[in-house]
């Protein structure tokens, strides 16, 4: 048994140990807008919030994790993350979409961290997220205006 | 604005209340070069592509598969533009497979590709859409009983001066009972409000906080997940398999051997993982391609030193042999690549009692349908096709051999009545074949002592994507016009030039790759005709500019409004190169100039400009979009991609960290423009891509000396 708090509600899983948070979140409870890229931790696209820190769900064994504080996009809330919804609408950022709530949660963590990040440290912090259709470009500019409407 | 998350779940909710749609049998245009470019569209019953609800909003069912491209945006702009409907109470939804309501008209069958979605759709739905706004003003007339040529409809307001005033859904249900109109003018292309201007895409809400709904995400009741362990060499056939310990693992239904490997059937994907690790496999390897990609390229680098079989020829090529004359010559070597969208292939099956209804980002539904019948020996009329949004694709979902249905079809076959979720690994998509052609260029050029370039030859030799497919159709008198396009039909003035093919079969599947031929023919061309121009001490702007043909029009404007974009004022400034590229594609016109610095000795291009004619822009926000993302897709395959195949001929690559993908840190700024055109409009999926690698190449030789004859540009030793 592993029990560990998802967007806020604490469950307790009869699970294979090793199953990857991944498909815990995917299979057991459905919570699908975390999405499934690589399986090595090389894209980003599993992104998870982890007791307040970028995680990638798809190499997290969910017995590794016990008590541990997830959120998902599906739980996903607060200023940071309403600053940066309404940029990626503005700029029309998602492409295929497939890595965009990975990209959404790298970007909202970074805004927590970095109130106004420069063009380096989006770069540094949005890296491990790939994006074969290359909406590279606009999210560097949803980032900065994601900053400047909470600044404002 | 919305996206219909699928249009079973969006007939199932509006169910009874819906207005059901024919085209028209014929359109008028009023733009004529439109309507001579695009083929007339069948006449289709009811239901095919508009839904009025009675809340007003509109449903466009897509005939084209979104996968970020845009037509789901693209195809409902057309359909609001002549309803005069409002932005806001458009939806889109992706039509299911049926050829007879859905094909491409530029196909014969339901498919996507080429960049071709919007401009077959470009009549056949604004045509539906002035249709549909005929019936709903004929009924709105009728209930007012005032004359229809009174009544205005105006950002999805139905009005007469009398002050009757309403929205679509009250008339709705009504208007489904009038005939279809026979025929129904088109707005004058001044009247336009909706095309041409910036829309708001239909699916950016949903795919930015999860939302959106892809294959993966769909759960059927008792759905069992099934991964496929598969040959490292290409047709190796199984020799023989053990599963003792794999049928171990816990949540493991089956094991069954299928004609594509060893099939794993679980409960849960990572019972499937689990228990397809623990297989043991003896593989057959008398049938399989065992050579290295090195022995592969030998061979292909010997087929483009012969002559080949001429595609294009014209004027006079002694030039080449001529004396006093400087020859140049190059041979460009091109790996195989993957596709590698962020979604690997997947899709879900249902099977009961002799029907099938699949649910997957299938490309081409003509093709696949069928497939999946015959597979399963049902009529085509058993299956139903559901199209998913798809997480990219650049060319590997559109199968000529339709090999990922008959997979699906081959996984529900032998599970017997029950649901399935097929899933391929990034291995299994990295290591799974269907590349980009392995391809080398041969070109030669003759410059006279006056400095004029005086002949031009291209030998070119790679495998064929379409012969042996089911898209053999498209040989022309043996020739494949996919393996050289881009090669022929250049807006240079050459003395004389002839371009080659020569054909090389070999046995790793290969496949479209976004923008197909170009991909390496506007590599080699390009960055060829950069070294003519420089031996002759031309600028590569200028000295473009003066090669072009005199009907060149629409090269010339692209090339010049990119030069006056970027401020071009030569190819190196202190430490930074520039390189410029022009590509035709799929129609549409693209230049694009980049500026390269040297970083750790590597090519990093900083920024990019691109000028883009694709005829009248639909959705500038959507074209700029295309030549952002073709330019960053293009780049990191220069920079970085490559496949190759070792020992007995296995893929050494398997997942991004050894096929890297293009990072944010290696994307340029971009700029892009857009010619004003009243032409017919043309595609822009693959178009952004072609010049991007010979642009970054032809500025790296500026700044460096460094001349790129292998690909990719950045390998583990360094730049090559």
């Amino acid at each position: 048994m592993t029990t560990i708090t998802i967007n806020g509600t604490q469950r307790t899983l009869d699970i294979d140990p090793d199953t990857p948070l991944l498909w815990v979140l995917r299979d057991e409870l459905r919570l699908t807008g975390t999405k499934f890229g690589c399986g090595v931790a090389q894209c980003g696209a599993c992104t998870v919030m982890l007791n307040g820190t970028p995680r990638r769900s798809c190499v997290t064994p969910v017995g590794m994790i016990e008590g541990a504080d997830v959120t998902t996009i599906e739980g996903m809330a607060g200023r940071e993350f309403d600053a940066i919804q309404a940029a990626w609408r503005a700029l029309d950022v998602p492409q295929c979409g497939w890595c965009q709530s990975g990209q959404v949660m790298s970007a909202t963590m970074l805004l927590q961290q970095l109130p106004a990040p420069s063009d380096q440290q989006i770069d540094e912090a949005m890296a491990g997220n790939a994006c074969r259709c290359a909406t590279y470009h606009r999210i560097r500019a949803a980032i900065h205006d994601a900053a400047r409407t909470l600044e404002g | 604005m919305g996206l219909a998350t699928s249009r079973r779940g969006f007939l199932r909710a509006a169910s009874g209340l819906l207005v059901a749609v024919a085209l028209p049998l014929k359109t008028r245009a009023q733009d004529a070069a439109a309507e001579a470019a695009v083929p007339a569209a069948p006449a289709v019953p009811p239901g095919a592509f508009i839904h009025v609800a009675p809340d007003d909003t509109v449903t466009v069912i897509v005939k084209h598969i979104e996968f970020g491209q845009g037509p789901l945006t693209g195809l409902a702009t057309l359909v609001a533009e002549e309803m005069d409907a409002d932005w806001s109470q458009m939806r889109g939804a992706l039509a299911h497979a049926d050829d007879a309501l859905y094909a491409n008209l530029a196909f014969g069958m339901q498919g996507t590709g080429g960049s071709t979605a919007l401009g077959n759709s470009f009549l056949q739905m604004r045509g539906a859409g002035a249709a549909v706004r005929q019936m709903l003003v004929e009924t709105a007339a009728e209930a007012w009983g005032v004359p229809p040529a009174e009544i205005a409809v105006a950002r999805g307001r139905i009005s007469h001066p009398s002050g009757r005033d309403s929205g679509f859904g009250a008339f709705a249900q009504a208007a489904a009972q009038r005939p279809v109109p026979a025929e129904t003018p088109l707005k004058p292309p001044e009247h336009w409000v909706l095309i041409g201007t910036d829309l708001p895409k239909l699916d950016t809400a949903e795919k930015s906080d999860g939302r959106a709904q892809f294959t993966l995400d769909l759960y059927p009741e008792g759905v069992q997940v099934v991964v496929i362990e598969r040959p490292r060499s290409f047709g190796a056939t199984v020799k023989s398999w053990d599963d003792a310990d794999a049928r171990q693992v816990a949540g493991v239904r089956a094991i069954r051997q299928l004609p594509q490997g060893i099939a794993v059937y679980a409960d849960s994907t990572f019972a499937a993982l689990k228990a397809r690790a623990a297989l043991k496999v003896e593989w057959d390897l008398s049938a399989a391609e065992t050579r290295t990609s090195q022995a592969l390229m030998a061979e292909m680098t010997a087929a483009a030193r012969e002559a080949g079989r001429t595609v294009e020829e014209s004027g006079d090529l002694s030039g080449l042999d001529a004396p006093g004359v400087t020859l140049l010559q190059a041979e460009y070597s091109f790996p195989y690549l993957a596709h590698a969208p962020m979604e690997t292939l997947d899709g879900v099956i249902t099977l009961s009692d002799g029907r099938a209804e699949a649910w997957y980002g299938c490309q081409f539904p003509g093709l696949d349908r069928p497939a999946i019948a015959r597979t399963l020996g049902l009529p085509v009329e058993a299956v139903t096709v559901h199209v998913m949004l798809a997480g990219g694709s650049f060319g590997r979902r559109a199968q000529g051999s339709a090999h990922f249905a008959i997979e699906l079809a081959e996984v529900a076959k032998a599970g017997g009545n029950g649901s399935y979720k097929l899933m391929w690994t990034r291995e299994d998509d990295i290591r799974g074949g269907y590349y980009r052609p392995m391809t080398v260029h041969r070109l030669r050029g003759a410059i006279t002592p006056d400095g004029r370039i005086a002949a031009w030859e291209n030998v070119i030799a790679n495998q064929s994507i379409v012969a042996g497919t089911a898209m053999e159709m498209m040989m022309q008198d043996g020739l494949d016009p996919t393996a050289y396009e881009g090669s022929i039909n250049l807006p240079w003035t050459f003395g004389g030039h002839r371009v080659a093919w020569r054909r090389v079969d070999g046995k790793v599947p290969v496949l479209w790759w976004r923008s197909v031929g170009s991909t390496h023919t506007t590599m080699a061309t390009e960055t060829f005709l950069d070294e003519l121009l420089e031996a002759v001490g031309k600028d590569p702007v200028q000295g473009r500019l003066d090669l072009l043909r005199p009907d060149a029009t629409r090269e010339r404007a692209v090339i010049e409004a990119v030069r006056d974009l970027a401020g071009w004022q030569g190819s190196k400034q202190g430490d930074r190169g520039y390189g410029v590229a022009f590509a035709k594609s799929f129609g549409t016109y693209v230049a694009q100039i980049v500026e390269v610095e040297s970083r750790d000795g590597q090519p990093h291009v900083t920024r990019a400009w691109c000028a883009v004619d694709c005829g009248i822009p639909v959705n500038p926000n959507i074209i700029r979009a295309q030549m952002e993302g073709g330019i960053g897709f293009g780049l990191g395959a220069i920079l970085h991609s490559t496949i190759t195949l070792g020992e007995n001929g296995a893929v050494q690559e398997g997942n991004f960290d050894d096929y890297p993908t293009l990072r944010i840190s290696e994307m340029p700024q971009v700029e892009v423009t857009i010619i004003r055109s009243d032409e017919a409009p043309t595609g822009v999926g693959e178009p952004g891509v072609p010049p991007i690698g010979p642009a970054v190449a032809n500025a790296w030789r500026a700044l460096t000396g460094q001349r790129t004859r292998a690909l990719p540009m950045i390998q583990a030793g360094g730049v090559v």
